[in-house]
């Protein structure tokens, strides 16, 4: 069976929880005692409906004041695919954390309250979207039943967001009718809505073609530990453990490490314990070489036929997440892969204004979620490609060196 | 290009190992919470798979609460030896007696939080700034929200509104002096993930998991094993029953279910069958509140 990892967006109370919770309950996947659990907290609602937001609105806080403020993490299955659904955040200050869902996501359904239509909110997270290059949109137009389920209110909305995916460069856009709360077009087909032919959410969820973020034509392995037992009958045994990011690895091939320049041959590969002839991306690995070379944690293992870019200069389109803005001069740590280097913001080119999709030069600074394109320069020669080239080694996180949070996430170009 | 997918249960295995292996890479004294339950059964298991034929960069470590089932200890101890790993336990009954910590009154007196005290005293004894738990996002709602690396502070509170950003398979593990992370390598595996993967794997496990003949009492629809850590009243209605566990905790707050479940197989059919969650069915100590886990969490438990 095949897993569909995908996130949920829109503004405050465009109704994502609810959604979440109606995705759930119709199709059978929420377990007696967690009903119970949310109709004994729906009880002060006046109309006696059971607030399917609860399910995932986990926090305290989050429950006293209604809204979601963290990634929460939901599972569910059918008997056609698994899903892992991440429920982020509307509010502008909590940006970061819908960032944070999105970045492993193969698809993100974009809410729209169909009485509001596309606002600022839908186009940054439109924008998150484009930037971290997630392979399908789905804009869930919500609320229908405010709205009489009427046709012309839908039309003028997916009319309104075609101008937005055609400046994002969105491509696999699709578009659905709903109601959350009504359950209209989520698991089942709406009776009120004759004028839509199209799939309910579900039937898209199930059956859309995962554009898998796997690369497979270009080889990647960080080494993230070096194994060596030193005992007796493995004196001589040293084993590269990683992950494959992208590409096939055989038995054989000629391979160069990174940022060293060496080339080897790779000699054994092995998976769980067993040698296998061939291995690839995204399978945790064991390699070893034909020959004692000096590798360690945030070095690369790259095929010879597919060359990366090595550099101290680079270009990255970054996601700000702090509340210290980030500034030209500073420096941070950038964590790439298994690989820490230190890294200085030499320029901001320009920053992206949310609301009209343009760039904006002549910036100093950059605040709490919002985005730039900055020059960095590193400590030591970084081995890289372009983020929309291999998501796996063109994302990198900053991370402020005297308070070791994350601050940033890093596309490199 | 079809050979070349993978299916759920190998990317969630080689997302964990993948974890395992940050882990070591980025922690000086790493350790693994493990309690002889499935989840860290399973932990141990993927453990193998990223540093085998080398040892762990860890050893294991048991926060025992002096209430487990002896099926579990035993297994445990059994397993430590047969992988040749070290095993670390520390008795929460030493810190309620050192630091004269006060024990929860009552019918079903728990240690659950007593707990707390004690790992946060081993991770101080022994300097460990990652614990490595098994909790999964499933679970629970408050865990459902736990980054993989949950940085906690020098009390080991978990601060749900200061997460730091967790992007793509980058985790950040820099911490200051005094603070831990705790990592879970399997936040999103399901239960039933969990299961598959068991029957997969061809794990063993403690024979409590299997139907057996247990004399229980029945307290308001739950099963809670007849142990000397528990008070029996006069009315109480004891009955021996053939039951399973679901979830192996303290004998004082785990409930048994009635099963006639003898096998792997027939465990994942009642697991697909079932309508409760897994900690609602078994787990008495999260009726407490509705924010009974994250609170607990803000404390330093796991």
């Amino acid at each position: 069976m095949d897993l569909l990892r995908f996130l949920t967006a829109g503004s405050v109370d465009d109704g994502k929880s609810t959604l979440i919770g109606r995705l759930l309950y119709d199709s059978k996947n929420i377990l007696i005692d967690q009903l119970d659990a949310i109709e004994r907290s729906s009880k002060n609602r006046k109309d006696g409906s059971v607030d399917l937001a609860l399910l995932t609105d986990g926090l305290r806080a989050e429950r006293e004041q209604g809204i979601t403020i963290d990634v929460a993490y939901k599972y569910f299955s059918t008997p056609k695919r698994k899903f892992i659904i991440a429920d982020t955040p509307g509010h502008i200050q909590y940006t970061r954390n819908m960032v944070t869902g999105a970045s492993n996501a193969d698809l993100i359904i974009i809410l729209v309250d169909a009485r509001n239509g596309v606002v600022e909110q839908t186009r940054r997270h439109s924008l998150i979207a484009s930037l971290l290059n997630i392979p399908h949109v789905v804009v869930a137009i919500n609320k229908m039943d405010l709205l009489n389920y009427g046709e012309k209110a839908y039309n003028d909305i997916v009319a309104d967001y075609q101008k937005v995916a055609a400046t994002l460069n969105l491509s696999n856009v699709s578009y659905v009718p709903i109601s959350a709360l009504a359950g209209d077009n989520i698991v089942d087909p709406s009776t009120k809505m004759d004028w839509y032919q199209g799939p309910t959410l579900l039937d898209y969820l199930e059956n859309v073609e995962v554009k898998s973020s796997v690369n497979l034509t270009n080889a990647r392995f960080p080494v993230q530990y070096v194994i060596r037992p030193q005992t007796d009958d493995l004196h001589d045994y040293r084993g590269y453990a990683g992950k494959i990011e992208s590409g096939i690895y055989k038995k054989g091939d000629q391979i160069v490490v990174y940022p060293s320049g060496v080339e080897a041959t790779i000699d054994k590969i092995e998976l769980g314990g067993k040698e296998v002839p061939e291995a690839f991306a995204p399978q945790s690995v064991v390699l070893h070489l034909d020959q004692d070379i000096d590798i360690s944690r945030g070095d690369s293992i790259v095929k010879k036929d597919s060359s990366l870019k090595v550099g101290q200069d680079i270009d990255a389109v970054v996601c700000w997440m702090d509340e210290k803005p980030l500034s030209v001069g500073q420096k941070y740590f950038l964590q790439h892969g298994s690989k820490v280097v230190a890294a200085m913001v030499k320029e901001i080119k320009y920053k992206l204004d949310v609301n009209e999709l343009e760039k904006i030069y002549d910036v100093s600074q950059a605040d709490l979620n919002e985005v730039v394109e900055v020059k960095l320069k590193t400590a030591s020669p970084l081995a890289y490609d372009a983020y929309n080239d291999i998501r796996a080694s063109g994302g990198a996180i900053l991370v402020d060196q005297t308070s070791f949070v994350t601050v940033g996430a890093a596309l490199l170009q | 290009m079809s050979n070349y997918q993978l299916d759920y249960l190998d990317q969630l295995e080689s997302e964990s190992i993948h974890i395992f292996r940050e882990v070591a890479g980025q922690f000086e004294k790493p350790a693994l919470l493990f309690s002889g339950g499935k989840d860290s059964i399973t932990l141990v298991h993927l453990a193998l798979k990223a540093f085998r034929p080398g040892k762990f960069p860890f050893p294991l470590v048991h926060i025992d609460t002096g209430h487990n089932f002896p099926e579990a200890l035993a297994f445990r101890d059994q397993l430590a030896e047969q992988i040749g790993e070290q095993l670390i336990v520390r008795k929460v009954e030493d810190t309620i007696k050192a630091k004269h910590l006060t024990e929860q009154k009552g019918k079903f007196a728990s240690r659950n939080q007593l707990q707390t005290f004690t790992l946060l005293d081993s991770i101080e004894e022994f300097g460990f700034d990652a614990c490595i738990g098994g909790a999964r996002r499933d679970e629970e709602k408050a865990r459902a929200k736990e980054r993989i690396f949950s940085v906690r502070d020098d009390f080991g509170q978990w601060n749900p509104k200061l997460q730091r950003p967790e992007l793509w398979h980058t985790y950040n593990g820099k911490i200051h002096k005094g603070e831990n992370v705790r990592v879970f390598p399997i936040s999103n595996w399901t239960e039933l993930d969990i299961w598959n993967y068991i029957k997969r794997e061809n794990i063993q496990l403690p024979s409590v998991y299997f139907s057996h003949e247990r004399e229980v009492l029945e307290y308001q629809n739950a099963l809670i094993a007849v142990s000397p850590f528990i008070q029996i009243d006069e009315n109480d209605k004891i009955s021996t029953r053939r039951v399973r566990y679901r979830t192996v905790g303290d004998m004082t707050c785990t409930a048994a279910v009635a099963s006639e479940a003898y096998s792997i197989d027939d465990i994942i059919s009642e697991i697909t069958a079932t309508r409760t969650s897994e900690r609602g069915e078994t787990r008495i100590d999260d009726r407490f509140s509705e924010a009974a886990m994250e609170d607990r969490k803000k404390n330093g438990y796991f």
